[in-house]
């Protein structure tokens, strides 16, 4: 501890943090623009600049470690006006269409122009245009908007280990590119989304089906219906200025109702289906001692991650389609046939945390007797867009109750939305399939949590399995490198692409931190605590779905609706 | 399937090689087979453990690599001091012009590729051309489309 001095006030220090550390802790707000929290800083943008007494130059306080007795200036008139040279000329090499983004009214960029006064175009220039990359399913790519900053490269680098994207060329040619300045879609992008959460400006945004929806809403002949995913329920109010961590669950169905969905479903109804499958065929591969250790399917990023990086575990991956196709499924095969209506005139909708979940609705191993499961993905964000859009006050919305038959859920569909949740849900079941009895502790603490691997020893009746749980594919990547090395201690491993699993999913509000997923992960927690069903098995409607149509987990017509196979896939990685 | 070979033999020579020997190793790609392609990045990334999206990225920051491979006619436009002082830029002006061919690029035909250099080391004949290697000197736009032109001319009648 040591203390230095911060436009005239002593301030307290601790060995090895940064200058913008310091600030920081002691509310000092200095603006950054290409800052990342958890990982190494990179001083690309310069704005966080502060006046460093003894020193010429300005100093970037993200970069530079807070020492003894320093005299620091964080709003003196050189550094105010640096900064605001510093945004004026990012703008001068920016497209002028603040009006018609995105982001507009929600950018880092256009904040800190505002703060710093920037009201004329000091540095007019006329930027070569380039082309918008929108090849992807879920991402859409508009490098005149990008101020090269490098989150989306770290974050594709450092949190999930799969370098899609890199700085390309040099000086004022610089772009951020694949390799061979290739589109997105032939990439090896695993349509994540994390990109889009960290870019301060518009470059990166989710591709949208609002307009599909929404014409499919106005559609008479068209019978609309939506499902939204665990992790919704426990994010959208943020974008109601709620504070984090509050389950909305009741309101959302109201306002997807006002929206005009003909029904309205739980995919958390379809996470029990997924754990009855799922939780039967590892009883299986148990039994007969194959493909041992079964990895989880919910997460499409990570099934793309597989396919591309390692092919030779496709094997060991769960063929059970993820809860959103399966609800897909059977909607379109099973809910149309009970309710005379054609499966071409439904219009399915879900509503997902996440930017993957478009790419994998657009599979084609997602569509069974030639009607895709799923017509049209949107994100948390984007459903929040559509909310706003039809005039709905979020505030002033009753709760009610989803539609029956698949609306019903336990706590444990609902516990998929974190990291660690189907692996819980699993291991509830796995354990009343083998011994016939429910745990006594349905809690299992050690899967809990937001570490980047958790791993666990759980004993069944007489069998004792080894778990582990993965979130942030760079943290799965290194289980899969001991798995080859040799490891064979496990038996099932939940693996979710984003830091924290859905509730930090690529489709979630923008202001996504730590703190805000450590929130959302209390409420999933919170309801599991408070409610009555809690492992999948008990969930009443999935029962009667397998008495009426699919006989029992693992039957032919689960088979041919539920269960999918995933094969190599060839890019350059 | 020849190319892959020659390629092993490459990584070979390094032997336990690191992300240290990744500009050597595209140096000598481009020697043994006049680019670089995405089949060459791919296999260097598994020997290096980069991600090609890396390699790219660093071969992209010098000028020396080129990702398309050369045309029969490779040039070499010098846009060093004293070639760019008698015009060397619009000898690049007119290239693009008439062939549509840019920096790095190759034509369509296979017939030409591009090359920008920084000095050939013959300022006293600048502005200064090479075309495979034979030096060409007080160039123009307009002579070394006539020049270009012939070129093409004969490579039609020997078809």
């Amino acid at each position: 501890m040591f203390t230095l001095e911060v436009n005239g006030r002593k301030i307290e220090a601790r060995n090895g943090e940064t200058i913008l550390d310091v600030l920081n802790r002691a509310g000092v707000k200095v603006p950054t623009l290409c800052h990342m929290k958890e990982l190494f800083p990179s001083g690309a943008c310069r704005v966080c600049s502060v006046e460093v007494e003894g020193f010429n130059t300005l100093i970037p306080s993200c970069a530079y470690p807070a020492q003894e007795g320093m005299v620091i200036k964080t709003n003196s008139p050189r550094v105010i006006k640096a900064r605001k040279t510093i945004i004026e000329l990012l703008l001068a090499n920016h497209v002028q269409d603040c009006l018609y983004c995105v982001r507009n009214g929600d950018c880092e960029l256009q904040e800190l122009a505002a703060v710093y006064g920037v009201r004329e175009r000091r540095f007019p220039a006329e930027p070569e245009k380039r082309p918008i990359d929108v090849s992807s399913p879920s991402i859409i790519r508009d490098q005149n908007k990008c101020i090269l900053c490098g989150k989306c490269v770290r974050t594709c680098e450092e949190i999930m280990g799969v370098s899609a994207i890199d700085f390309v060329h040099r000086g004022s040619k610089t772009i951020i590119a694949p390799a061979f300045e290739a589109k997105l879609n032939v990439s090896s992008c695993i349509n994540c989304g994390q990109c889009v959460l960290v870019c301060p400006t518009g470059a990166l945004r989710e591709r949208s089906y609002l307009k599909e929806v929404t014409d499919a809403l106005q559609n008479p002949n068209k019978f609309v219906v939506v499902q939204h995913a665990p992790a919704v329920s426990v994010t959208i109010s943020e974008e109601f200025g709620l504070k984090p961590g509050k389950d909305v669950d009741r309101l959302l169905v109201n306002a997807l109702r006002r929206l005009g969905f003909d029904r309205v479903f739980d995919t958390a109804f379809s996470a029990d289906l997924t754990i009855m499958e799922e939780a039967s065929e590892l009883v299986e591969r148990l039994q007969n001692g194959s493909q041992i250790p079964m990895m989880t399917s919910c997460s499409p990023g990570w099934i793309k991650y597989v396919e591309q990086f390692y092919p030779e575990f496709i094997p060991n991956i769960s063929t059970c389609k993820s809860p959103q196709q399966m609800l897909g499924a059977v909607i379109k095969n099973i809910f149309a046939k009970e309710q005379g209506i054609a499966p071409e005139n439904i219009f399915s909708v879900a509503i997902m945390p996440c930017t993957a979940k478009k790419f994998e609705a657009e599979r084609p191993e997602f569509s069974a007797n030639g009607y895709a499961d799923i017509d049209a993905v949107l994100t948390t964000r984007e459903l929040a867009r559509l909310i706003r859009m039809y005039g709905i006050e979020f505030d002033s919305l009753e709760p009610q109750e989803p539609d029956s038959p698949f609306g019903t859920r336990t706590t444990a569909g609902k516990l998929f939305g974190g990291t660690g949740g189907v692996m819980e849900a699993a291991l509830r079941t796995v354990y009343y399939m083998i011994t016939g009895k429910e745990p006594q502790d349905l809690v299992f603490e050690e899967v809990r949590g937001l570490k980047g691997v958790r791993e666990a020893r759980v004993k069944i009746g007489d069998i004792e399995l080894g778990v582990a749980v993965a979130n942030g594919i760079k943290n799965a990547k290194a289980l899969l490198e001991q798995i080859k090395a040799g490891r064979n201690d496990l038996h099932f491993i939940e693996v979710m692409t984003c830091p924290g699993g859905c509730i930090g999913g690529g489709g979630q509000p923008f202001n996504t931190d730590q703190n805000r997923v450590r929130a959302r992960l209390q409420a999933l927690y919170q309801i599991d605590q408070n409610e009555p069903l809690r492992a999948s098995h008990q969930n009443p409607l999935v029962n009667e779905l397998y008495e009426k149509y699919l006989e029992r987990p693992l039957s032919h017509q689960s088979h041919k609706l539920l269960h999918t196979n995933y094969a190599e896939r060839d890019v350059l990685v | 399937m020849q190319k892959s070979k020659k390629r092993q033999q490459i990584f070979q020579k390094v032997k336990d090689a690191k992300r240290e020997q990744l500009i050597p190793l595209l140096q000598e790609i481009q020697e043994t087979e006049g680019y670089i392609s995405p089949d060459a990045v791919k296999e260097l990334g598994q020997v290096l453990k980069i991600p090609a999206s890396k390699i790219y990225g660093v071969a992209t920051f010098y000028n020396q690599f080129r990702f398309k491979p050369i045309g029969k006619f490779h040039i070499q436009v010098c846009r060093g001091t004293a070639c760019h002082v008698r015009g060397s830029a619009n000898v690049m002006q007119t290239l693009e012009q008439e062939f549509n061919l840019k920096p790095g690029e190759t034509t369509r035909d296979g017939l030409f590729s591009l090359e920008v250099v920084a000095c050939l080391g013959a300022c006293g004949l600048a502005p200064v051309v090479s075309i495979n290697g034979e030096f060409h000197a007080n160039m123009s736009g307009p002579k070394l489309v006539k020049l270009l032109r012939k070129l093409q001319r004969k490579e039609t009648q020997k078809n």
